[in-house]
């Protein structure tokens, strides 16, 4: 599949993860959020950002714990838990936020 | 525990069967398949390091010294030939497997 | 391996990720990152052994823009984040190759039982100390 972004056409796997990464500007991100029935707000770009910065560091997306205890350095105790991202990705904090991070699908986790 | 290290590639194109050898404990078996064989040769410098190894056994799988021409005569002393069942028995009677790449 | 865990169980077992290639000359190296990313998840007690040519995995200054091929260099430094702390690394074969403890990245982790100090990864060991480690193992895959 491909985005369609401003009359440019954004290459995208079976999935929806875009297969450039170079490609990704927050634009896009509001448009992949659009197609997964996401509304991007301040605490879902907190969570998108943090992908992207530890996605340039170590070149793979963080465990879920890793992204667990970020949020709650960033966003308070009551919201590093689990249940919160998943409350923001629904369909899975790892999975659609990497998505929408223009991260490539992550490997063995949610 | 002890460890059956299994080796395939040839003594000759690099050097897993010396670091095979250099990490094996007392009590481990080495067992040379497909190109590996080519080690069990006597007068090889790879069977010499074989032969350094104490209280490791050295087997040679039968069939892969057969493809290739090694009769039992050309084997460094001290190594034993197995068969496939052989080649499962060993596996079964060591805690783990190691194989050199 | 009749006494794998159950769903939740309690077994442990440990695994070590024996690494002897160098890493862009063939996909061993980044297949064997990738195998221990995975089977991270599942909690069990991992070693990972760099001997051989699989010391240059670990070489800082790694840039690969103009060959092509994406650098997993730094995802070592994100193993911590994974609980994958003990990493050993063979001082013979560093020395053969030229190399000291100084051209390796530095991986740290933070250890959740000691007020998440900051502590290396990296052992640096000998032969005798890698056979034994070795030794100890319940399953050793090799890369």
């Amino acid at each position: 599949m491909a985005y369609e972004l401003d009359g440019a056409t954004i290459e995208a796997d079976e999935e929806g993860y875009i297969t450039d990464l170079g490609a990704w500007t927050p634009e896009l991100a509001g448009l992949i959020a659009k197609d997964e029935n996401i509304e991007m707000d301040d605490e879902r770009w907190e969570v998108v950002n943090f992908l992207r910065d530890y996605y340039e560091e170590y070149q793979i997306a963080p465990a879920v714990r890793v992204l667990i205890k970020a949020v709650k350095k960033s966003m308070g105790k009551e919201k590093g838990n689990n249940k919160y991202l998943y409350t923001l990705f629904p369909y899975g904090p790892a999975k659609q936020a990497c998505k929408i991070a223009g991260l490539p699908k992550p490997t063995g986790c949610v | 525990m002890s460890i059956l290290h299994t080796i395939s590639k040839s003594p000759f194109q690099n050097q897993s069967l010396s670091s095979c050898v250099a990490h094996a404990s007392s009590g481990d078996a080495i067992l040379m398949i497909e190109d590996a064989v080519y080690g069990a040769v006597s007068g090889t410098a790879a069977a010499a390091q074989l032969a350094e190894g104490e209280n490791i056994s050295i087997y040679a799988l039968g069939p892969d010294l057969s493809a290739r021409g090694l009769g039992e005569a050309k084997l460094a002393e001290g190594i034993n030939i197995v068969d496939y069942d052989g080649f499962v028995e060993l596996a079964v009677e060591y805690d783990k497997t190691q194989s050199w790449l | 391996m009749n006494d794998m865990p159950e769903d939740g169980g309690g077994v442990v077992k440990k695994f070590l990720y024996v690494n002897r290639k160098a890493p862009y000359g063939t996909i061993y190296a980044q297949e064997s990152l990738e195998v221990v990313l995975i089977g991270a998840a599942f909690e069990q007690d991992v070693s990972l052994a760099f001997l051989d040519d699989g010391v240059f995995q670990l070489v800082k200054g790694q840039n690969t823009d103009d060959i092509g091929v994406k650098n997993f260099s730094p995802t070592y430094r994100a193993l911590g984040d994974f609980e994958v702390t003990k990493l050993f690394v063979e001082k013979e074969s560093l020395a053969e190759r030229g190399l000291t403890e100084d051209d390796l990245m530095e991986i740290m982790y933070e250890d959740e039982d000691d007020d998440w100090e900051e502590k290396p990864s990296i052992t640096f060991v000998n032969k005798s100390e890698l056979a034994a480690i070795m030794a100890d193992q319940d399953v050793i895959l090799s890369f």
